[in-house]
C-alpha cells in the first residue's frame, strides 16, 4: 500500500503532463492569494485600531486569541451555509483561518516598540498619525514579518482542508481524487507538491524579507 | 530670556509615600547659554529635561520658552538622549533627515541641510551605513547631527555621553563646546559628572535629591575651548564635588546598610603593617 518513490514521481509526471497539476496549482494560488490578501488587509486593520484604542484592546484580545486557536476548518459549515458550495465559502474559511494571527501580530509588534524611538520622534515633531506611520509600523517590522508568516501558514492549511472538502478543481481537491481512486501514489505525489509550493513562497518571499530586516537590525551578526 | 522654568514640581505616589521628584524648581536659561544640571542618580535631573522636552508633565508649574508656554513635545526643542535613538530600519543619512521630513522640509534641501551636518560631525564617509554598522561614539554624533538639523534655538541633552568610554567621551566634548560655539544654541546638558559639567557650561545647577531642588548654582568663568585635564578646571570641579558629595552620601545611604559612610578614613591603613615590631 506504500507506492515507491518512482511510482510518486511517474505519477508526478503524468499529473503535469496532463497539465491536472496545473490547473489545479493555478486554481489553488488565486484562492490563496485572494484569500490572504484579504486577511492581511483585514487583520491589519484590526491590529491597528485595537493599538489605537485601549478600550477595544482589553475587551477583543481574549476573544481574537480564542478564535485563532480555532481550526480554520470548523468555519467551513458556517461558509457553506452562508455563501454555498462555491469559491467564496472556502476563501472565507482561507481569511478566517489566517486574518487573527495576523491581528495580533500586528499589535503585539506595535505595543513592543521601543518607546525611546517613539520618545524620539516625538521631539522631533511628529504627532498622531506620522508616529505610526513613519516610527511604531517601520519599528515593528520584524515581529509583524513573523506575523505574516505564521498567517500565511495558517492559510495555506486552511485552504488545503477547504478544497479537500468542498472544491470542484485545485490541489486539495486532486489530492482526494487520488484517494477516492485508491491511488496512493498520487496522494504522496499532491502532498510532495503542496509541501514544495509551501517551501517555495516561505523560503523566497517570507525568506528574503525577514533576511533583508535582519539585516537592517544588525540582527544576524551572531 | 530664553527658557523660564516656573515653580515645577514633580511628584507621584508609590506603594508607601508620596515620592517628591521635583519639588518647586525655579530656573532662568538665557538665549545661547551652555547650562549643565548636575545631580546623583535620582535626583529628579532627567525628569526635569524631560518636562522642559514636553515629553512628561509636571504635577504643578509651567515652562516657558519665549514667553510661550510649553505644553508638549515640539521641533523647537531637539533634544539627545543617553541612548542614540537612532532608528535601525533608515540609513544615516535618511536618520539625520527624519527630523526635516517631520517638519515638513522640501527633499533637496533636507539632504543638503543632513549632509553640512554630518559633515560638522565628521561622519559624511558613513552616509549610507546602517545604524548597527557604527560604534557607540559615532552613533552619538549621528544624534547630534539629527538634532541640529532642526535648527532650533534650545538643544536638551540627556547624558548623551554617559555611555562612552573616556577617550571618545573627551573628543565629543571637545566637539560639543565647538558646535556650539559655531551654532549659538541654549544648551540644557543633563549629567551626574562633575568634571564634564565643568568642562561644558557657562553655569553649573546642583540638585538635591529626594525632594529633587536646586541646591546651589555655579558659574564657570573660564576661557574657552576648555580642555580636559587644565588645572583651573580641576580646580572648580573639586569646589563643586564637595556640593555634590553630601547628595551622593545622601542618597546612597538610603541604599545602603546603615554602617556605611561616603569616607571612613583619609588615611588607608595597611592591616599588616607591623611598625617595625621584632626587628
Amino acid at each position: 500500500m506504500f507506492p515507491s518513490p518512482f511510482t510518486v514521481m511517474k505519477t508526478l509526471f503524468d499529473l503535469i503532463k496532463d497539465n491536472t497539476l496545473g490547473v489545479a496549482i493555478l486554481a489553488s494560488m488565486k484562492r490563496i492569494i485572494i484569500g490572504y490578501s484579504l486577511s492581511v488587509m483585514i487583520g491589519v486593520t484590526i491590529g491597528l485600531t485595537m493599538v489605537r484604542f485601549k478600550y477595544l484592546d482589553e475587551n477583543l484580545s481574549p476573544l481574537l486569541l480564542g478564535l485563532q486557536t480555532l481550526p480554520s476548518i470548523s468555519w467551513l459549515p458556517f461558509a457553506i451555509l452562508w455563501y454555498g458550495l462555491n469559491e467564496s465559502s472556502i476563501i472565507f474559511v482561507i481569511t478566517m483561518g489566517s486574518t487573527f494571527a495576523i491581528s495580533l501580530a500586528i499589535k503585539s509588534g506595535i505595543k513592543n516598540v521601543n518607546p525611546l524611538y517613539i520618545r524620539a520622534a516625538k521631539t522631533m515633531g511628529a504627532s498622531g498619525f506620522n508616529v505610526y506611520r513613519n516610527v511604531a509600523i517601520p519599528a515593528s517590522l520584524p515581529s509583524v514579518i513573523s506575523g505574516m508568516k505564521q498567517g500565511w501558514s495558517f492559510a495555506w492549511r486552511a485552504l488545503m482542508a477547504g478544497e479537500m472538502l468542498s472544491a470542484t478543481k485545485g490541489l486539495g481537491q486532486v489530492l482526494m481524487v487520488g484517494r477516492d481512486l485508491a491511488d496512493m501514489s498520487q496522494v504522496i505525489a499532491v502532498m510532495v507538491v503542496i509541501i514544495l509550493i509551501g517551501l517555495v513562497v516561505d523560503k523566497f518571499i517570507f525568506g528574503r524579507l525577514e533576511s533583508n530586516v535582519r539585516q537592517r537590525w544588525g540582527l544576524d551578526r551572531a | 530670556m530664553s527658557i523660564v522654568v516656573k515653580n515645577i514640581s514633580k511628584s507621584f505616589l508609590t506603594k508607601h509615600k508620596e515620592t517628591h521628584t521635583l519639588e518647586r524648581v525655579n530656573m532662568e536659561i538665557k538665549t545661547g547659554e551652555f547650562i549643565c544640571i548636575l545631580g546623583p542618580s535620582g535626583c529628579g535631573k532627567s525628569t526635569l529635561l524631560n518636562i522642559i522636552a514636553g515629553l512628561e508633565n509636571a504635577t504643578d508649574g509651567n515652562i516657558f520658552l519665549n514667553d510661550q508656554e510649553v505644553t508638549g513635545p515640539g521641533p523647537n526643542r531637539a533634544m539627545m538622549f543617553q541612548e542614540s535613538a537612532l532608528f535601525p530600519w533608515l540609513r544615516v543619512l535618511d536618520n539625520v533627515e527624519f527630523g526635516m521630513k517631520m517638519t515638513g522640509v522640501a527633499k533637496e534641501i533636507r539632504r543638503e541641510k543632513a549632509l553640512k551636518y554630518l559633515k560638522m560631525v565628521h561622519l559624511t564617509k558613513f552616509q549610507n551605513s546602517f545604524i548597527h554598522e557604527l560604534s557607540g561614539g559615532m552613533k552619538q554624533r549621528v544624534a547630534l547631527a539629527r538634532a541640529l538639523t532642526l535648527d532650533s534655538e534650545v538643544l536638551l541633552m540627556d547624558e548623551p555621553f554617559a555611555a562612552l568610554d573616556s577617550q571618545t567621551k573627551n573628543i565629543l566634548q571637545n566637539e560639543l563646546q565647538r558646535i556650539w560655539l559655531e551654532t549659538k544654541k541654549t544648551i540644557i546638558f543633563v549629567t551626574h559628572n562633575v568634571d564634564e559639567a565643568v568642562l561644558l557650561a557657562d553655569r553649573v545647577v546642583v540638585m538635591t535629591a529626594n525632594p529633587g531642588r536646586i541646591k546651589a548654582e555655579f558659574k564657570i568663568q573660564l576661557s574657552r575651548p576648555r580642555q580636559v585635564g587644565d588645572l583651573d578646571l580641576a580646580y572648580t570641579a573639586a569646589k563643586i564635588m564637595k556640593e555634590v558629595k553630601i547628595e551622593v552620601e545622601k542618597v546612597a545611604k538610603d541604599e545602603y546598610d546603615s554602617d556605611w559612610a561616603i569616607q571612613k578614613d583619609r588615611v588607608l591603613p595597611d592591616v599588616n603593617n607591623n611598625l617595625g615590631i621584632g626587628l
